[in-house]
């Protein structure tokens, strides 16, 4: 294998925005039949260095050649022509089109100009098939989960005759048994001949997969690895370009921190509050200084009642008290108000608005409630602005560039600093790690500990059991859409008795959704 | 060093090309009428093709600045054009009813009463987008139909015409020896401008336009805020149709302010708002309006027939839309590069021959 040709290279690639240097002289090459990682924190380049790849991004400079020939492709359908697939972070693929659709929109099986739908379609089941996923492909992929939807993706990319794969970021959304799922259906690939470009910032699943490994560090080449000749811990410092002993020493003392009882007094109270086909009607009590963690898999419902709480979708069952008087949370205008912020899962979506600069985005939750009448004055703008984007290391640390400019784990500082500067009495953390690279993320954690010391209530949820446990007071588990048991933290939770009562449910029947 | 840096600056700047096509159609001008650029005083005023542009472009600055902000949104206003009849008719109507037409008073009311049900008018449009959800170019489509059917209702189909001095001065009228009609228009920007720059509105506009979902989620009711950009859009229009009726002393249902709606969305598009929301910038929109009129008054100035003056103004404007999309400007330079190689080499030998 290690003999062979590569089939893709790129050398000395460079690429610049207006006012980030994104890469710089970067060097890239991939065999066939591998698994390669491209490992790095956020903003260290990865994503640009696959939409220069695929066409995307023009570069400044440097080449690309596939399969010995230099290449230079003006957009993702030429890519894919030559061979180069792509399936990214976030699903891209229209979500009011049926799934066959999805999977041959742009290149639909033709004859004399009309789609052959049924050929389509039949086609479609058979990729499907080699997927394992047994879904209609004639149904709408917004009726299909986020997971089934990156499968979906997946199906898309290796249907064209491609050469390289490329994988960014497709685990962030999947649960254990669909991960498993979809590395079988990379290792099949690979043995196929197909090179694989694997982006995760899951440090156990490149070392379940990967067979070389490529490390990024602020737009420059560290260096190219064999999995099996570097360490987790060498990768790690490789990545962040320090020593990881002072994250190791952050991570136990939160937990320490965490293992402790709460005093507060109750801030959120909630009773039967339920919303149908969303989720089951459930309790839950959060304390002034207490962190939450909301446990499950993903589509139990973790998402939902985070947005019920923050009035994001409308409950129509139950009753609401914060610091003990009755109220509604029908909107988020009216949970702000109470001093709940937050985070949504959705970065992109629901999250940022990507044209608007860093600074806007700060303090736009703390402009919309004061009222359009009330400007925050620029002066006190800047002193905020600049205060959280040293506290939470916002890089760049340019508040008037526009923030879609900005890595994904940057932003998701940026909606951290949105909130912070409203100065909640809770905060709802839905994913905040999620796709966000180890450094970044050890930042987070630090900060939520902080915050709940300093008495902030947050509701913290998480797919990631471990974060949820170093982090977490009490936690909520959530099956099936339905809250299904509250443990406190204690030293007899660890994650298997999580993952055992997800598994038994408590005890109840299954809700049919 | 900083030199070609800041050439760059200036050239990829949003508003460089329709700038350079201002000036490009000023300086057409003056070559066809050398008189073009001249401006005299007269009787106290100033007289000149540059000060008719100022002038006539008033009306179409007022509907497109109102216009910028329900883009701004993601939204878009069909209704404008309408509104300015609508607005005129009643000011004409109400004066024509007066004993004494030249009253101050009585054109006051006449103005407040056609800017009212321009309000009442915009009010009913930012329900229908912001309350009931339908979607801007339908909503307003509604208004832009059936207003002109209601303008024609209160001129009773007629041309209504009006001899009243103060009215007419506000299309014709002199202040500062410059007309009136360009301090109105400058005060419109300089008030909407306070009011979207000065507070956080503008902001919130673009937070909106640039991502409804998350702006939610960030505790904006942007109900109220897509209400308010109609109301204000409906506002604008009003006082447009003001001028529009006082620069003829009378009020045409059918024809006040007919397709300003279409060079209002031009000018705001072309003034660098995309119609997809988000950024905006008023300053642009007025580059844009000045630009149109500048168009239609090149097309009557060069004595180009009627019948092909549209075609001219389309290709014009097909022109600017072109050379300010990126993705043509950057086609044009690809296709430029690869051709710099060759060209020295056939320079060369022509540079000699004269040496």
């Amino acid at each position: 294998m290690t003999g062979s040709q590569p089939v893709l290279t790129m050398t000395g690639i460079s690429k610049s925005f207006p006012g980030v240097r994104a890469l710089d002289g970067v060097d890239f090459r991939l065999l066939p039949g591998e698994v390669h990682a491209l490992m790095g924190e956020n903003g260290a380049g990865k994503s640009t260095l696959i939409k220069v790849l695929t066409g995307v991004y023009r570069t400044d400079h440097g080449a690309v050649t596939l399969g010995g020939a230099e290449v230079s492709f003006s957009g993702p359908m030429q890519a894919t022509a030559a061979g180069v697939s792509t399936v990214y972070q976030e699903v891209n693929l229209c979500t009011n089109l049926s799934v066959a659709e999805n999977i041959f929109i742009g290149r639909e099986p033709r004859r004399l100009g009309a789609v052959r739908w049924a050929e389509m379609r039949r086609r479609a089941r058979a990729l499907l098939a080699r997927l394992d996923l047994d879904i209609d492909v004639n149904a709408q992929l917004g009726t299909y989960s986020l997971a089934v939807q990156q499968m979906v993706a997946i199906a898309r990319a290796i249907d064209v005759e491609a050469r390289v794969l490329v994988l960014d970021e497709p685990t962030s959304s999947l649960d254990a048994g669909e991960v498993a799922q979809l590395f079988r259906v990379m290792r099949q690939l690979r043995d196929d001949g197909l090179a694989i470009l694997f982006v995760t910032h899951f440090l156990d699943q490149v070392y379940e997969i990967a067979d070389r490994i490529t490390v990024l560090r602020n737009g420059r080449l560290v260096g190219e690895y064999p999995t099996s000749e570097l360490p987790q811990l060498g990768l790690v410092e490789k990545m962040i370009g320090k020593e990881l002993r002072a994250l190791e020493r952050l991570d136990e003392q939160s937990r320490h921190d965490a293992a402790a009882p709460v005093e507060g007094a109750p801030l959120l109270d909630v009773r039967e509050l339920g919303r149908r086909s969303a989720v089951a009607r459930f309790d839950l009590t959060i304390h002034e200084g207490e962190v939450v963690g909301l446990a499950g898999l993903l589509g139990s419902g973790r998402t939902e009642v985070a947005r019920l709480l923050f009035g994001a979708d409308r409950a129509d069952h139950g009753s609401v008290r914060v610091h003990g008087t009755p109220t509604s949370l029908r909107n988020p205008v009216a949970a702000i108000g109470h001093g709940i912020g937050f985070c949504s899962e959705n970065r992109r979506a629901e999250g940022i608005v990507g044209e608007l600069s860093v600074r806007e985005n700060i303090i736009l939750a703390l402009q919309a409630a004061r009222g359009w009448l009330r400007p925050v004055p620029r002066r006190r703008q800047d002193e905020l602005v600049d205060r959280y984007v040293r506290a939470l290391s916002i890089r760049p640390a340019d508040p008037d560039i526009p923030v879609g400019n900005l890595s994904g784990g940057n932003q998701q500082k940026v909606l951290l600093a949105r909130w912070l500067i409203t100065e909640p009495r809770l905060l709802i953390l839905d994913e905040p790690t999620r796709g966000i690279d180890i450094g970044a993320k050890t930042e987070i954690q630090r900060l939520v500990a902080q915050l709940s010391d300093g008495g902030m209530a947050v509701l913290f949820v998480s797919a990631e059991l471990e974060e949820v446990l170093r982090l977490s007071h009490r936690i909520a588990v959530m099956r099936d859409r339905e809250m299904v048991a509250q443990l406190t933290n204690d030293q007899s939770v660890d994650a298997d008795r999580i993952m055992q009562t997800i598994a038994a449910g408590a005890g109840h029947e299954e809700v049919p959704s | 060093m900083s030199d070609p840096k800041a050439y760059r600056a200036l050239t990829t700047h949003r508003l460089f090309w329709p700038v350079v096509v201002l000036v490009g159609m000023l300086a057409a001008n003056t070559v066809y009428r050398p008189g073009f650029l001249s401006v005299q005083m007269r009787d106290g005023h100033l007289y000149g093709s540059l000060v008719d542009i100022l002038r006539l472009s008033a009306p179409l600055i007022l509907v497109a600045l109102g216009m910028t902000l329900v883009i701004a949104t993601g939204g878009i206003d069909l209704s404008v054009g309408s509104l300015c009849a609508i607005s005129g008719a009643i000011a004409c109507l109400y004066i024509s009813r007066q004993p004494d037409q030249n009253s101050v008073g009585g054109v006051l009311t006449a103005l407040a009463l056609g800017l009212g049900v321009a309000l009442v008018l915009g009010a009913w449009n930012g329900v229908l987008v912001a309350v009931i959800g339908i979607q801007p170019i339908i909503a307003t489509l509604i208004l832009m139909v059936a207003g002109r059917g209601l303008a024609q209702l209160i001129t009773e189909g007629q041309i209504l015409t009006i001899n009243s001095g103060p009215y007419k001065a506000i299309g014709v009228g002199h202040l500062l020896t410059l007309p009136l009609a360009i301090f109105l228009a400058l005060a419109a920007a300089l008030l909407v401008a306070a009011v979207t720059r000065r507070t956080a509105l503008g902001l919130i506009i673009e937070s909106v336009g640039g991502n409804a979902q998350a702006s939610r989620l960030a505790g904006i009711r942007s109900g109220r805020i897509t209400f308010l950009v109609y109301v204000i859009s409906a506002a604008c229009a009003a006082v447009a149709g003001f001028m529009m009726t006082a620069n003829v002393s009378s009020a045409d249902g059918n024809a006040a302010g007919l397709w300003v709606e279409l060079d209002a969305i031009l000018a705001v598009v072309i003034g660098g708002t995309s119609l997809a929301g988000g950024r905006f910038s008023l300053g642009g929109t007025i580059l844009g309006a000045l630009l149109i009129q500048t168009l239609t008054t090149t097309v009557y100035a060069m004595n180009i027939s009627p019948q092909t003056s549209l075609l001219f103004k389309a290709v014009v404007v097909i022109a600017v839309c072109l050379i300010q999309a990126p993705g043509f400007r950057a086609r044009f330079t690809r296709r430029r590069a690869p051709a710099a190689g060759p060209t020295p080499v056939s320079e060369q030998p022509k540079e000699q021959v004269p040496a």
